[in-house]
């Protein structure tokens, strides 16, 4: 029997006081695949992903994720997402070790992941220095080790490479890249790089899905260009 | 749950301890007051049910900074959603916070009660006048860290934090207050230390309880979108 979507959304309506943010979105993401979702600021994008992190309860429509319906089961997603969102998600006074092991044990993960994701994500030499000493780039690469702590099935990740220098670009991309293996929503302004990664693309303007589905001449840098007129 | 509690205690201490903010700034405002009540009454020293209120007024108010404080470092650095997103307890939050409230309450006592002896009261501190205070305040405490944790949580949703705390808080503690004040006011007598006030302490007591459960019952609506 085939698995079931990890992400299906049937008219997902989310409103913020009279203004809709999202406005009867619908589409299906498979295991693996890779969701991007492109649109200029105020689409929608950071809206959508925290409805999937369960962050925002959806005021219409349908949301499953792993399965799970949100908000009534929303409990038995927190724990299989990882988000990365604009906000790193650490305490400045606290070290990225600091960090990453309040998380750890939230998470129930064991202390030795938190050194294995140092070493990984390049901060070993600096992970007991403060947060509020590092650079931009250093905060993602941080950030991106905290949404990977727990071995998440499914990434939501908000403009995951921005900060990031080719190098540590490649670093992340090994936890939170395609080749991670895991389901992927990812919002992204880069039309080449966003359709290269992508296995479904969402459009979004003005909360509106104007764009779904798998890249094609239909569903390629044009449409997505348009998006942003 | 134990395991959450435990991680969000070890990182509010951890952050008080690297920068501390909270602790100095309650223990300077309570030194303050009792500064000030120490000239405006324009006596040199205090006993019985003025001593007990002057004690209890300070503490309050000194603990109103520190209710204000409890969640700015998570709202402000997203450890508000970096919280939501792990598979725990939500009331984790809750027991984790009034535990590191309680925890800094009792530290600033630790300084504010001394200075209160040596600034205003007349009867000597002694140490069985001492634990008796030290008993009422530690009932006082859990009151104040329970719906001090509940206020600070519905006050750091809004913009209007710094007015919601006071506003909401004060009247919400107003029994700690009388149960406190009625409590320590034999302890703190000229005629010397009396007897601890059973009644007070177990309306203290169950105050503590009332309000651990209504905070046990309402703090995740708190948390939800």
């Amino acid at each position: 029997m085939a698995a079931p979507p990890t992400i299906e959304l049937e008219g997902l309506t989310r409103r913020y006081g009279d203004r809709e943010a999202l406005s009867d979105v619908t589409l299906t993401l498979e295991p693996g695949a890779t969701l991007v979702v492109f649109g200029p600021n105020g689409a929608g994008k950071t809206t959508l992903l925290r409805v999937l992190a369960t962050l925002l309860r959806p005021h219409g429509g349908t949301a499953r994720v792993l399965g799970h319906a949100l908000p009534a089961e929303a409990w038995r997603v927190r724990g299989k997402v990882g988000f990365l969102g604009h906000a790193p998600l650490l305490y400045r006074d606290l070290s990225a070790r600091e960090n990453l092991a309040y998380y750890a044990r939230l998470h129930d993960v064991p202390a030795a992941r938190v050194e294995e994701l140092l070493e990984r994500v390049g901060l070993a030499d600096r992970a007991s220095d403060p947060v509020h000493t590092y650079s931009r780039g250093m905060v993602q690469r941080a950030a991106v080790a905290r949404a990977v702590l727990h071995d998440p099935p499914v990434l939501l990740l908000d403009e995951p490479t921005a900060n990031l220098d080719p190098a540590a670009t490649h670093l992340v991309d090994e936890l939170v890249g395609k080749g991670s293996g895991r389901t992927r929503v990812v919002t992204s302004h880069d039309p080449v790089g966003g359709l290269a990664e992508a296995d479904v693309v969402l459009g979004l303007r003005g909360g509106r899905a104007e764009i779904v589905g798998p890249p094609s001449r239909e569903v390629g840098r044009d449409a997505i260009g348009a998006l942003y007129r | 749950m134990g395991r959450a509690v435990s991680a969000l205690l070890r990182k509010e201490l951890r952050l008080e301890l690297r920068t501390p903010q909270v602790i100095p700034a309650m223990a300077l405002f309570g030194v303050t007051t009792l500064v000030i009540f120490h000239f405006s009454l324009q006596r040199d020293t205090v006993e019985g049910d003025l001593a007990a209120g002057v004690l209890v007024v300070t503490l309050l108010f000194a603990a109103m900074l520190g209710i204000n404080r409890l969640f700015v470092a998570d709202h402000e650095e997203g450890g508000f959603d970096g919280f939501l997103l792990a598979p725990v307890d939500r009331t984790a939050m809750l027991v984790a916070k009034a535990l590191a409230l309680t925890g800094f309450l009792v530290v600033v006592e630790l300084l504010l009660v001394p200075a209160f002896g040596f600034l205003l009261l007349g009867p000597a501190m002694t140490f069985e006048l001492l634990w008796k205070v030290a008993a009422i305040l530690l009932l006082a405490d859990a009151g104040v860290a329970i719906v001090g944790t509940l206020v600070g949580a519905l006050a750091i949703q809004t913009r209007a934090r710094d007015l919601i705390v006071p506003l909401i808080g004060l009247p919400l503690l107003v029994p700690v207050v009388i149960g406190a004040a009625k409590a320590l006011a034999p302890a703190l007598d000229a005629a010397g230390a009396g007897a601890l006030p059973g009644r007070w302490l177990a309306i203290l007591g169950l105050y503590d309880l009332v309000f651990g459960l209504v905070a046990y019952a309402v703090f995740d609506f708190l948390l939800e979108d």
